[in-house]
C-alpha cells in the first residue's frame, strides 16, 4: 500500500493505524446516538403513532421491518461502495470496512424477511408471501450469504478482500435487474390485491417513526460496523509493532 | 475478434479430445426434468403450467454443471496464466472460452428442450418460444457464471460456492425465460420478455468477460 | 538513455536505505556494463519468426515489496538488468522466487513499488511487454489431451504467432523430442513434458527471458542444450532471468539473493 504524505490531512486515516484509534474515539458516540433513536423511534412508533384502519396494531411492526430493508439495501451499496475503492486504489483499510459491513447488513436482511413474514401472518394467514419487496429482500440476503461465504472459503485475505469486491461490484450492478424483474414477475402472477409496500395512508407520524427507526439503524450499523473494523485491523496487521502496544494496554 | 475464435478453437479442440464431460450435463438435464413430474404428479393440466419453469431451472442447474470446470483444468496445468501474459488481451480469449462454454453446454440445452417440453404438453407455439428463450438466456447464464467461475476457482467447496454466488444472479433469466413461455401460452405476446432477454444478453456480453477476467487474474495473483 | 540508468544504478547503489545485497547486485550492474561489451559471437538464428531488432531494452524493478500472508517475502528489491546480460535469483524454498518472478513479468501485482520495460510502467506498456516476455513456470503447462505438436501450436496462436506442424516438428526434434511429437501428452514422462515447455524458446521470440527452474528434471545432454540456447540468447542482445538450484552452464551473470 502506497503510504503517501498526501497535502490531505485525512489521508492519514488510510492507514489502519492511525484509523484505529479513531474509530475507538467514534464508536462510543455512534452507539449512543444509535440507543436514544431506536427509543426515539421505537415510542413513535409503539404509542405515537395511531391504530391503522384495516390492519389494527399489528401492522406496528413496519416500523422496523422497514427501515430494517433501507438499511439492508444501503449498506450493500457502501460495502460495494468501500470494496471497489479497495480494488481501484489498493487501500487494505477500504476493504477491511467492506467486511466489517457485509454481517451487519445480512442481518437487517434477515430481520427484514424474519419481520415481514410475522407481519404477515396475522393478515394473510401464512408465513410467507411472495411479495415483490421480501422476493427481492430474499435474493439481497442470498447475496450476502454468498459475499460472506465467499471471503471466509479464500484463506489469503488479499485475495478474498478482491474477490469479494469484484463479487459486491457484480452483485451491485444486478440489484436493481433483479429488483425490477421480481417486480414484474409478482404483478404478473398475484395481481395487485396483496402488497406490503403500499398503505392506504401514511400518517406523518408513521413516516415520522420510520424514519427515525432508519435513522438508529443507520448509527447502530456505523457503530457495529466501527468495531468490527477495529477487530479486524487487529487480525490482519497482528504483526505490527502498534497493535502489540494495542493490546497490551487495552 | 480473431483472438476470441483462437481460444474457441482450442476449448472445442479439447472437449472434442474429452468427450465425456458434454455428455454428462445433457444426460443431468434430462434427469432432472425427468423428476419433477416424478415427484409431483402427472396430472397434464399441471405439467402444463409448471413445464416453462422447470425446463429453466435444469438448465440454470445444467449449465452450473459444467461451470467449475471452464477454467479449472488450465488452471491447473499452468495455461491460464500463458494466457494471462499473452499479448493477445486477455478478456477477449476468456471471452472465446465463454462461447465454447455456451456451445457445448448451453446450445444442447436449447436443442434438446423442446423434446423434453413435449413430455410437460407444451404446443408448438410455447415450443418455439422456449427454444428461443432459452436460445438468448443460456449465453447469459454462461456469461454470468463465467464470473463465479472465476471467482472460485482454487477454493475449497468451490462447486457449492459458485452455485450460492450466481443463482441469485441467475435470477432475472430465469423469470424472463420461463415468463415469455407462460406469455405465450397465455395469449398474450412473448415479445417483451424475449425483448428483455435480448438486453440481458447484451449486458452480460459487454461487462461479464471484463468481470471475470478481473476476477481470474485476482485467482492467478 | 542507457547511460543514465548506469548512472542511476552507481547512485542507487551508494544509497544506505538499500539493504546490502541489492547494492551489491546494482555495483556489479554497473561495473559490468561499464566493462564488459556485449561479445559478438555467433549468430545463431532460432526458426521461424525472426528475431526483433535489438534496442536498448532494459528491465528494471524500483522497490519492490511482495508478502505472501503474513509474511513480507521481500522489501525494497530493486534491479537493473541490461540487455544481453542474465540474472540468477537464489534462495532456499520458500523464499520468494518464484514470487519475485511472478512478480516482474506482471502476474503477481506488488504490494509496492513497480517493474519497467525499458522505462515505462509494465502495467502501461501492456502488449508490447508481454510480446517481448517470455515466462516458463513450474507447471508444465502443457494440455495432456494435446499431442506435443499440438500443444506448441497452440501455445503459439495463443501468442500471436504463426506456426505449422512442420516448424514445431523441428522445434520438439531441436528440444530432443524426436519421433514424439504426435503421441498425446500424456503418455511423456514429466521431463519430457518440461521439454515441450522449453521447446517454445525456440519458436516464440522474446526479448526476455523469464525462466523458474528451466534445469529441472533435465538429463545432462538437455542442460547443456539449455545452457546452449540461453547463451545464444544472450549473445544476440536478449534478456534472462532464472532461478536454479544447480550451476548454470551459463557465463558469469548478476545474482539476486532473497533471504528466507
Amino acid at each position: 500500500m502506497m503510504e503517501k504524505t498526501s497535502a490531505s490531512p485525512w489521508m492519514r486515516y488510510a492507514s489502519p493505524a492511525t484509523f484505529y484509534p479513531l474509530a475507538g474515539k467514534l464508536q462510543p458516540w455512534f452507539a449512543g446516538l444509535a440507543a436514544l433513536l431506536t427509543i426515539a423511534g421505537l415510542w413513535i412508533g409503539f404509542f405515537v403513532a395511531p391504530t391503522d384502519a384495516t390492519q389494527g396494531e399489528g401492522y406496528r411492526i413496519i416500523f422496523v421491518h422497514v427501515p430494517a430493508s433501507w438499511m439492508s439495501m444501503v449498506i450493500y451499496c457502501a460495502m460495494a461502495f468501500w470494496a471497489g475503492i479497495g480494488l481501484a486504489f489498493n487501500t487494505r483499510l477500504s476493504s477491511m470496512m467492506a467486511s466489517a459491513l457485509a454481517p451487519t447488513g445480512a442481518i437487517f436482511a434477515l430481520l427484514s424477511l424474519v419481520t415481514g413474514s410475522l407481519w404477515g401472518k396475522p393478515m394473510w394467514g401464512t408465513w410467507w408471501v411472495w411479495d415483490a419487496r421480501l422476493t427481492s429482500e430474499l435474493i439481497l440476503f442470498f447475496l450476502y450469504l454468498g459475499f460472506l461465504a465467499l471471503q471466509a472459503a479464500i484463506e489469503d485475505p488479499k485475495r478474498a478482500d478482491r474477490a469479494g469486491a469484484v463479487l459486491a461490484l457484480v452483485g451491485v450492478v444486478n440489484v436493481p435487474i433483479i429488483y425490477f424483474s421480481v417486480k414484474w414477475w409478482n404483478t404478473l402472477h398475484q395481481g395487485a390485491t396483496i402488497s406490503m409496500t403500499k398503505s392506504p395512508s401514511m400518517a406523518m407520524t408513521m413516516l415520522w417513526g420510520m424514519l427515525l427507526m432508519a435513522l438508529a439503524f443507520w448509527m447502530y450499523s456505523i457503530a457495529v460496523a466501527l468495531a468490527r473494523v477495529r477487530n479486524i485491523i487487529l487480525e490482519r496487521e497482528r504483526h505490527a509493532d502498534w497493535v502489540r502496544g494495542a493490546v497490551e494496554n487495552a | 475478434m480473431n483472438t476470441i475464435l483462437v481460444a474457441l478453437r482450442r476449448d472445442l479442440l479439447l472437449a472434442a479430445r474429452r468427450r465425456s464431460e458434454v455428455v454428462t450435463a445433457l444426460f443431468f438435464f434430462v434427469v432432472v426434468v425427468s423428476l419433477f413430474p416424478l415427484g409431483i404428479g402427472p396430472e397434464p393440466a399441471m405439467l402444463r403450467r409448471i413445464g416453462p419453469g422447470v425446463l429453466w431451472v435444469a438448465a440454470l442447474l445444467a449449465t452450473l454443471l459444467g461451470l467449475p470446470r471452464l477454467f479449472a483444468s488450465d488452471h491447473a496445468d499452468g495455461t491460464l496464466e500463458q494466457m494471462a501474459l499473452s499479448p493477445r488481451p486477455f478478456a477477449l480469449l476468456v471471452a472465446g472460452k465463454i462461447a465454447a462454454h455456451w456451445l457445448l453446454c448451453g446450445l444442447p440445452l436449447v436443442l434438446l428442450a423442446p423434446l423434453l417440453g413435449l413430455q410437460f404438453n407444451l404446443n408448438p407455439g410455447e415450443l418455439q418460444v422456449l427454444m428461443l428463450a432459452l436460445l438468448l438466456g443460456t449465453p447469459v447464464l454462461s456469461l454470468i457464471g463465467a464470473i463465479g467461475a472465476a471467482l472460485t476457482l482454487g477454493v475449497r467447496g468451490g462447486g457449492t460456492l459458485l452455485a450460492l454466488l450466481v443463482l441469485p444472479l441467475y435470477v432475472p433469466t430465469l423469470i424472463f425465460g420461463a415468463g415469455a413461455v407462460e406469455a405465450q401460452s397465455a395469449g398474450l405476446g412473448s415479445s417483451a420478455q424475449l425483448s428483455i432477454l435480448g438486453a440481458l444478453l447484451a449486458l452480460a456480453v459487454f461487462f461479464a468477460p471484463w468481470a471475470t477476467t478481473a476476477a481470474l487474474r485476482i485467482a492467478i495473483e | 538513455m542507457a547511460q543514465i540508468v548506469l548512472s542511476l544504478m552507481r547512485g542507487l547503489a551508494r544509497a544506505p536505505i538499500l539493504p546490502g545485497w541489492a547494492r551489491t547486485t546494482l555495483d556489479s550492474t554497473y561495473t559490468d556494463a561499464q566493462t564488459t561489451p556485449i561479445p559478438a559471437s555467433d549468430r545463431r538464428r532460432p526458426h521461424s519468426p525472426s528475431f526483433p531488432a535489438v534496442p536498448s531494452f532494459m528491465l528494471s524493478a524500483h522497490h519492490l515489496r511482495c508478502s505472501r500472508g503474513d509474511r513480507t517475502l521481500f522489501a525494497d528489491l530493486s534491479l537493473s538488468l541490461a540487455p544481453g546480460r542474465w540474472l540468477q535469483v537464489g534462495g532456499i524454498n520458500g523464499a520468494g522466487k518464484t514470487t519475485l518472478l511472478r512478480t516482474l513479468v506482471g502476474l503477481n501485482p506488488p504490494d509496492d513499488g513497480e517493474v519497467r520495460w525499458n522505462d515505462t510502467p509494465i502495467r502501461a506498456a501492456g502488449e508490447d511487454f508481454r510480446r517481448a516476455c517470455l515466462y516458463l513456470g513450474h507447471h508444465a503447462a502443457v494440455k495432456d489431451e494435446l499431442s506435443p505438436v499440438e500443444n506448441l501450436r497452440q501455445a503459439c496462436a495463443i501468442d500471436g504467432v504463426a506456426l505449422d506442424d512442420a516448424q514445431a516438428g523441428d522445434a520438439l526434434r531441436r528440444i530432443g523430442l524426436r519421433g514424439r511429437g504426435h503421441l498425446p501428452t500424456s503418455v511423456l514422462s514429466a521431463g519430457q513434458k518440461r521439454r515441450v515447455l522449453l521447446a517454445r524458446l525456440l519458436v516464440r521470440p522474446a526479448t526476455l527471458w523469464v525462466l523458474d527452474e528451466p534445469f529441472a528434471a533435465l538429463d545432462t545432454d538437455a542442460v547443456a542444450l539449455m545452457g546452449e540456447l540461453i547463451g545464444a540468447h544472450l549473445a544476440q542482445g536478449g534478456l534472462a532471468i532464472l532461478t536454479s538450484h544447480q550451476p548454470a552452464p551459463l557465463p558469469a551473470g548478476e545474482f539476486v539473493g532473497l533471504a528466507a
